[in-house]
């Protein structure tokens, strides 16, 4: 038997494979499985799944509930509609402003001495290694009424002899996209980073070379090379955006509900896994359909590995 | 000569990312030291050291450890103590397993041809695309059902049922370790060369002394970068243990949370500073780690 395992290439790949492809089935495939499942289900009085066939939850989603406020037989209600938009666009602007704040950076770190690189490679990662929920916890603080900011605006208005209310910047919309920004610059910053450094010194003298400016070079040159280091980061950031609940949750306030959210809630407060299921799957649908037709257009590099 | 190496907009965009990077970090460093103990404004730094802490309202006057007295309370804070054990034994134990599991199947996927095959890359690339809570309520539905379906089949109560714990969160880090472990445990072995492996094969060994004294010592700095990587992202992990944890399986950050919802002193800002200073070492680690790995081998 062993000596026919020696021999038989084929067995010998799959023994190896077979520990993680069975527990990657059972940790990620089979819940994505029952998650489908569950989402047709419906919710019992006490909070229990009861499996059966119904499309009650995404018709739910979509806005048409089966319980209104009149007693009418159905109504539109859009909340749920709302917060898959207002994830979407927070998504959208977190992604462009990330890209806007992590190319220049990027772009400084591929072309610094050699020498110096990895310094200014290892003052991205000590960031992006902090704890994520000790990051939202340090833009609270900066956030609030009596945080740094407003002292900063304060002292200044002081000085100027303006008359300064301190603002409320936490739990606003603004705050959130502020903690999205900085929890995930540096996944952006590290895959453009990997893409501009294999740019080769030499094609930028070439088109120095050809008369091109350095703002041509740039958009010829630079920018295409680096596409794929762009669309990696993208994918990397936009993804997580998608789901994160921490973010809107500590710096937005009760009241600022993204899909992220809305599932937790659905299974940790109001204990109803089934409708919490059928929107986890939504929203795993709209992040797939989003980095599939973005990837399809722009190629999906090795750049993810990056970060 | 690249054309816009000393771009002034470049120098200055890059002064203002690292500012606003780092600006968050300094103040959550700064707050550790603070003397106020409701934590609301920065009120200086406590003045002396003393036997015991002398309090003026919510100042805190002196106290045993001086400027340091809210590590010094972190210490003797047992719930803290509790979820740093809770983190530790989870990604030990977690490390030790994604390890070994994603260095064979690195070593399958880049060596073999097996009918899984796809299936196997299939499923460590799909954590890549989704959001990591589709897969966190998953997890949770699989463990809920599973174990309702059990407890009620042998017809267990009270402790005796199976629940969620320190081991469903293990098992869950593990789900989510193993796909950067291959990853990077297969880009290490890209760029072998296979000559050594022949080499050490016509000189007689067989394959298991080969991959004992040839490849494994050839991929060690890949497997150690890989295992340090999953080990910061177990440490890290707040949403996949978030959903599968129970009583007792606190980690820190699901503690700093909890916290954050609550009041907060000075202590989570300390909490934080250690924390941020062990992420310092481990970077300084996993860049020693490569840096070696870069060197040419003998």
């Amino acid at each position: 038997m062993l000596k026919r395992l020696r021999e038989n290439k084929s067995a010998q790949g799959t023994l190896l494979a077979l520990p993680t492809t069975i527990w990657m089935f059972i940790l990620l495939i089979l819940p994505l499985l029952l998650t489908l499942v569950i989402s047709f289900g419906k919710r019992s009085p006490d909070g229990e799944v009861i499996f059966t066939f119904s499309l009650d939850n995404y018709i739910r989603l979509l806005g048409f509930s089966s319980d209104c406020a009149g007693g009418q037989a159905s109504c539109f209600d859009p909340l749920y509609m709302q917060i898959l938009g207002r994830s979407l666009m927070l998504a959208f602007n977190t992604t462009v402003i990330v890209i806007a704040m992590a190319y220049p950076l990027a772009y400084f770190i591929a072309r610094a001495d050699p020498k110096r690189r990895n310094t200014f490679l290892f003052m991205v990662l000590i960031p992006l290694w902090t704890n994520f929920v000790i990051r939202v916890y340090a833009w609270m603080m900066l956030l609030r009424k009596e945080g740094a900011i407003n002292l900063i605006i304060g002292t200044v208005a002081h000085w100027l002899g303006i008359n300064f209310v301190p603002l409320e910047l936490l739990y606003t919309p603004g705050a959130v996209l502020v903690g999205m920004v900085y929890e995930f610059l540096p996944f952006m910053i590290l895959p453009i980073f990997t893409s501009l450094e294999k740019i080769e010194n030499s094609l930028y003298e070439a088109a120095a070379d050809l008369g091109a400016s350095p703002f041509k070079t740039f958009l010829r040159v630079t920018l295409p090379l680096s596409m794929p280091g762009v669309v990696a980061g993208t994918i990397l950031v936009f993804i997580p955006v998608m789901g994160t609940f921490i973010v809107s949750d500590i710096l937005g306030g009760r009241q600022y509900i993204l899909v992220g959210n809305l599932i937790q809630r659905q299974f940790l407060d109001a204990r109803d896994p089934a409708f919490g299921s059928a929107a986890s799957l939504i929203l795993m649908v709209m992040t797939l359909i989003v980095t599939y037709f973005y990837t399809r257009k722009f190629g999906f590099g090795e750049e993810i590995v990056a970060a | 000569m690249n054309p816009h190496r000393r771009s002034p907009f470049i120098l200055v965009a890059m002064v203002l990312v690292y500012i606003f990077l780092y600006a968050p970090i300094v103040g959550l460093v700064l707050y550790s030291f603070n003397a106020s103990r409701t934590n609301v404004t920065f009120e200086g730094f406590i003045p002396s050291f003393s036997g015991r802490v002398v309090m003026d309202g919510s100042l805190v006057k002196s106290a045993p450890c001086g400027p340091f007295h809210w590590y010094c309370d972190l210490a003797k804070n047992s719930d803290v103590l509790e979820a740093a054990g809770n983190t530790l034994t989870i990604a030990f134990t977690a490390i030790i397993l994604s390890t070994i599991i994603g260095t064979m199947a690195a070593l399958a996927l880049q060596r073999y041809e097996f009918r899984i095959k796809p299936f196997t890359q299939l499923s460590l690339y799909i954590p890549i695309v989704i959001p990591e809570i589709v897969m966190g309520i998953g997890i949770l539905t699989l463990f809920s059902q599973f174990f309702g379906w059990f407890n009620g089949l042998l017809g267990l109560t009270g402790d005796a049922r199976l629940s969620m714990g320190i081991v469903t969160v293990t098992i869950s880090h593990i789900a989510f370790m193993v796909p950067f472990v291959t990853l990077v445990v297969q880009a290490r072995l890209q760029g072998f060369d296979k000559a050594y492996e022949e080499a050490a094969m016509d000189l007689g060994a067989n394959e298991w002394i080969t991959f004992r004294r040839v490849t494994f010592p050839m991929i060690l700095p890949g497997v150690l970068s890989g295992a340090l990587l999953a080990f910061t992202l177990s440490l890290d992990d707040f949403v996949i243990t978030f959903f599968t944890n129970g009583p007792g399986s606190t980690t820190l950050p699901i503690y700093v949370y909890g916290l954050l919802r609550r009041i907060i002193t000075p202590q989570v800002n300390a909490l934080s500073t250690v924390w941020i200073l062990i992420v310092f070492l481990a970077v300084l680690l996993l860049q020693w780690i490569q840096s070696r790995e870069a060197k040419p081998q003998h």
